[in-house]
């Protein structure tokens, strides 16, 4: 489903080259739980974003669902990243002015549903994450934990068949951590493909396979 | 997607709102100085008769002093009591009206009301259909009318506001009004017209009313002699004999035109002109080299430099000003968009394209706009309003808004934020959303 062939991303500016990824070689099935982890420098959060269509690469292939994303363009590579992949990050990314209602709404309006299936796909979401009782709330409104809900019920509003979550815990305390990785675990039983990427202590237990990074290598491979 | 887009731009302007008024202030002023000088501008170069234009001739014919011309590059700009008349009396162009402007005082038989004085066109009835005068009542007179200066029909034509003043707005056809101490019989009312400029006749204020009430130009002598005209009047050698040496005289002082439907008429009416100008060279006159000029409405609007150099000189500087706006409005736009990185870069995330997106703050800054666009037609007003106060009455149809400037007002508003919204919206979309998704 996810497969990286000698990816390489090197970020220049005029004195320095840093080499982000070197030949990353990888594939990640569907229905896997997969993690990704590696100490700060290692190229965790650029594997994240170029799986994510996020960030251009300057060598090698990637193929999502066998499809070659470097041929795409810009509106074809989006149109993919809607339907396919959903986004958790550390920092949460909710929009600050929109309601947890509208926050959800963002990548169904794109997505371009009549306002009875975003109305329908929102409010499951919402339930799933325990925050129906919020939808007029804004973000800042809500505690760390709760933010990182409406991010995840944002992630999979769309069904997305592939979850790519950065650090989603790296933000919380253990037990609202604890909370996030057991909805997570609920969400990969369900069948979706999750990538997350972690530092080496956070592993989830839950991960069927880790891939180590190092200075963009890929170091370790266990299943 | 625009309605949600519309929706997203009233949260981000309601986020921040002394940044939108600051934009919208901007805007509105630019473009309300910019209108309310384009305004004038444009009324003053409008042409008022755009579909007839090309087929209504100003006619000039050079009979100056031979030894001095007229103007460096121009025949005369008006022509001689004699010239007009021959020229009417041969009715070589489809329609013609030789015309001039008088001051008469109205004497209403109703002893409430208090004699007052008008504004009046002496001209031939061909007058009315050139210039498609709309009738409220009646019509012209009958050409029948104009039998000549010893047995004219003493007759008249009201404007609507005189019709009113004098008879309080019912048809007064067949009733008589008293102009000095001759009756005049009404036939016909003029429903509203007042063309901006008054192209017929720019020798007198170009942007001054039109005339309250339309006569015949040829009356008895006894009566046109002592009538008082108040158009401009230039002779080059004496004119002895009293009114009548006067009007055979070379004194200049009727405007001429001839209705010509084509290119074909048009030559011919030249090649008139010119077997005229070289009969009365014959007779001792015209001795100037040949130069007879036969000028469109558009052209003589040209000719006559309707629009003044200054005006176009104030045009210019008030665009500037819009620049000024216009850069003020780009780099508050900048700082807010660029403000939205982080907000760009979760939606790319949530996949939107850079397309999406443009469209999205377009619709923004199009509101923006919109708004300055209604608040620039109130700057407009107002800036026009002071120049009324400043430059009085006699250019008041000058400083009005027609429904053709506040439409452009709100165009002109969304075309300028549209224009400063295009480069900061183009610097979001291209924000690296990897780069702001980590920076957060």
């Amino acid at each position: 489903m996810l497969a990286m062939t000698n990816i390489s991303r090197i970020f220049r500016t005029d004195l320095v080259e840093t080499h982000a990824l070197r030949d990353l070689t990888l594939t990640i099935s569907e229905g896997d739980f997969t993690a990704v982890a590696g100490p700060s420098g290692s190229g965790k959060t650029t594997f994240l974003n170029i799986a994510g269509l996020l960030e251009p690469f300057d060598g090698g292939t990637y193929r999502l669902d066998g499809e070659d994303v470097a041929t795409l363009n810009d509106n074809q590579r989006s149109r993919l990243r809607n339907e396919k992949i959903g986004f958790i990050f550390q920092g949460f990314n909710l929009i600050p002015d929109l309601n947890i209602f509208d926050n959800v709404d963002v990548p169904l309006r794109y997505r371009r549903f009549n306002a009875a299936e975003r109305k329908r796909r929102i409010e499951t979401q919402l339930e799933r994450v325990g925050l129906t009782g919020r939808i007029k709330h804004l973000p800042a409104q809500l505690s760390g934990g709760q933010q990182q809900r409406v991010a995840i019920a944002r992630a999979l509003a769309g069904e997305p068949r592939f979850l790519l979550a950065d650090e989603p815990t790296g933000n919380l305390d253990s037990e609202t951590a604890a909370g996030v990785l057991s909805l997570l675990h609920e969400l990969h039983e369900s069948g979706t493909t999750i990538v997350m990427v972690t530092h080496d202590a956070g592993l989830p237990a839950e991960a069927q396979a880790i891939i180590r990074l190092q200075d963009g290598h890929v170091v370790g491979d266990h299943s | 997607m625009t309605l949600y887009y519309l929706k997203l731009a009233m949260i981000g302007i309601r986020g921040n709102p002394a940044q939108a008024a600051l934009m919208v202030i901007a805007i509105a002023l630019g473009v309300g100085v910019c209108m309310s000088i384009g305004a004038v501008n444009y009324l003053m170069g409008k042409n008022p008769i755009p579909h007839k234009s090309d087929q209504l001739f100003y006619v000039q014919l050079d009979n100056w002093d031979p030894n001095h011309p007229f103007n460096t590059n121009e025949p005369p700009d008006q022509v001689t009591w004699r010239d007009a008349d021959a020229l009417m009396s041969a009715k070589r162009g489809y329609r013609q009206t030789k015309n001039t402007r008088y001051s008469m005082v109205v004497r209403p038989d109703d002893p409430e009301i208090r004699p007052f004085q008008v504004n009046a066109r002496g001209n031939t009835t061909d007058f009315f259909d050139m210039f498609e005068t709309p009738f409220l009542y009646g019509s012209g007179w009958p050409s029948e009318s104009e039998r000549g200066r010893f047995d004219a029909d003493l007759v008249v034509v009201l404007s609507r506001e005189t019709n009113e003043r004098i008879f309080g707005g019912v048809n007064s056809l067949g009733r008589d009004i008293r102009l000095g101490e001759h009756l005049f019989r009404v036939v016909g009312v003029l429903d509203e017209w007042n063309p901006v400029p008054k192209f017929y006749d720019l020798t007198n204020n170009p942007f001054g009313d039109a005339e309250d009430l339309y006569f015949p130009v040829d009356l008895p002598y006894q009566i046109s002699s002592s009538l008082q005209r108040t158009g401009n009047t230039n002779c080059w050698k004496g004119a002895p004999g009293g009114f009548r040496g006067f009007l055979g005289s070379e004194c200049i002082w009727l405007q001429y035109w001839v209705e010509l439907r084509n290119d074909q008429e048009r030559d011919e009416y030249m090649q008139f002109l010119n077997d005229y100008v070289a009969e009365q060279r014959e007779n001792g006159r015209f001795q100037r080299p040949t130069d007879n000029r036969l000028s469109n409405v558009g052209e003589w609007l040209d000719k006559q430099r309707v629009v003044e150099p200054g005006a176009q000189m104030m045009l210019a500087v008030a665009l500037m000003f819009l620049a000024v706006c216009l850069l003020n409005t780009v780099g508050l736009l900048l700082s807010k968009f660029l403000g939205k990185a982080p907000e760009v870069g979760v939606r790319r995330a949530l996949g939107a394209s850079r397309r999406t997106l443009l469209y999205q703050y377009l619709i923004e800054t199009s509101l923006v706009g919109v708004t300055g666009g209604i608040l620039g037609l109130l700057m407009t007003w107002l800036g026009l309003e002071a120049m009324m106060a400043i430059f009085g009455s006699e250019a008041a149809n000058l400083m009005k808004l027609d429904s053709t400037m506040v439409v452009a007002t709100v165009v002109l508003a969304l075309i300028s934020s549209i224009a400063a919204g295009l480069y900061p919206t183009w610097r979001a979309c291209n924000i690296s959303p990897a780069s702001q998704l980590r920076s957060q």
